[in-house]
């Protein structure tokens, strides 16, 4: 890879677990890229002026407090709204296979649950990237059938 | 590019991060953008630096805050070191920054991590070139949060108009004071941490080490966390004067530092650290091989 990629990791809501946070944000600089943690407790506002302000190519959202429902799809609303469409958004978390339908829906193309192996993540990111309509506003109905 | 420019000049943030993002890659020339800034009195470009854990990012968003409810704009561009085996980075600067999130006063602050990338040192060379265009924009200062760095680390002085020094409490017996290295060039030092014991006793030391010369900085008492001292610090900062030891110590580290650019960005530098490695050259001939011919920039 010629520049390595930007990628924002961040934690909506009220929810204190990131230890998947940083091992996620941990593998992918192993990989190369450049991870920006936005730390806890985030608000979907300032996750997203987060991405502007860093020109992310990614965003990462990670939730275990059963809040994923509302929050990730107000991001995607969000960036959207801001003009970053071209955004690739995945999740990760304790995100029951119900749920998954309407985050795809929300324009969110990975989630990946408790014991993703690290690899799988960086396999999405590749993949994604060589993608041109998977942005979180774009019109591509491509998303990653994850193993757990 | 040129409407993206247009646009990040106009105030779009998102316009004005992929120009960044650009300038940072080498694909785009400052000078053909945005004048430099003419040399006045007063300074545009200021860097934060000190060893790792003193608490330069809170301390950096306490100022930033002050300014901000003042009226004043500012852009941090945060510094984090790269991998130097795989190239990643974990820029986490932003986790301590506040003033960015609180929406009465985001419009004011802009902060941008960036990675050492290939540089060697606390700062990368490339980072002037995006605070000469954030101050093109119109943000009236430019902060810089090096990589926490050591005594010897003065890279910082390449890019920036003021250097402000941080320590902390625990940071060595009075001899450390007198060492020579980065505390020579401040033009002022910030023991924070100043709730914390020994904190006052070092700031002592330091001042009686830098009674012995003629220009000392001035040093000063904080606490970034409690905010004891930050908008008096901040106010300080706005007018500081250079110590004016430093133009000599920042011409020198241009020199060093454009000349690493001119290697690590040559199109055969990769390459050549290969050969390196593999053993089938050797340094004069690598150093041969990556200054012989004067070229431009890799696009």
């Amino acid at each position: 890879m010629d520049h390595p990629l930007r990628i924002v990791v961040a934690k909506p809501g009220l929810d204190g677990h990131d230890r998947g946070a940083k091992v996620v944000a941990r593998a992918l600089r192993d990989a190369g890229h450049e991870v920006i943690y936005t730390g806890l407790r985030r608000t979907s506002q300032q996750i997203v002026e987060t991405v502007r302000d860093e020109d992310a190519r990614f965003l990462g959202l990670s939730s275990l407090s059963g809040a994923h429902a509302h929050l990730f799809p107000q991001v995607c609303k969000k960036l959207v709204e801001e003009g970053l469409h071209d955004v690739v958004v995945f999740g990760g978390g304790i995100i029951p296979e119900d749920d998954r339908p309407a985050l795809h829906e929300a324009g969110i193309r990975a989630i990946f649950g408790p014991g993703t192996p690290t690899s799988e993540i960086l396999e999405f990111i590749n993949t994604a990237h060589n993608k041109d309509d998977v942005g979180v506003g774009q019109s591509g109905t491509w998303f990653w059938e994850s193993s757990a | 590019m040129e409407a993206l420019h247009q646009q990040a000049m106009n105030g779009d943030r998102r316009a004005l991060a992929r120009m960044l993002t650009a300038i940072e890659a080498g694909k785009v020339d400052v000078a053909d953008l945005v004048e430099s800034p003419l040399p006045e009195s007063g300074w545009k470009v200021l860097a934060i630096t000190g060893a790792p854990g003193v608490g330069k990012s809170v301390l950096v968003d306490a100022i930033m805050h002050r300014w901000a409810t003042e009226g004043r704009t500012t852009a941090l561009l945060a510094v984090d070191p790269s991998s130097p085996r795989t190239g990643g980075a974990l820029l986490g600067d932003r986790v301590r920054m506040t003033t960015v999130d609180d929406p009465s006063l985001s419009n004011r602050v802009y902060v941008r991590s960036v990675a050492t990338r290939k540089a060697i040192g606390s700062v990368p060379l490339v980072v002037g070139d995006m605070a000469t265009y954030l101050l093109g924009c119109g943000w009236e200062r430019v902060m810089i949060e090096t990589v926490g760095a050591g005594q010897s680390e003065l890279r910082c002085a390449a890019v920036a108009d003021r250097i402000v020094v941080v320590e902390g409490p625990a940071r060595g017996d009075g001899i450390q004071a007198e060492k020579a290295g980065l505390l020579e060039l401040a033009d002022l030092v910030l023991v924070n941490k100043s709730d914390l014991e020994g904190a006052t006793r070092h700031a002592s030391e330091l001042e009686e080490s830098f009674a012995l010369n003629n220009e000392a900085p001035e040093v000063r008492l904080v606490s970034g966390l409690r905010g004891t001292g930050v908008d008096e610090a901040a106010h300080a900062l706005l007018n500081l004067s250079s110590s004016g030891r430093s133009v000599r110590a920042k011409m020198r580290e241009r020199l060093h530092a454009s000349l690493e650019r001119r290697l690590t960005s040559h199109p055969a530098y990769n390459p050549t650290l290969d050969a390196l490695t593999l053993g089938t050259l050797d340094i004069e001939e690598a150093l041969m091989a990556l200054l012989r011919e004067s070229h431009e920039r890799s696009s």
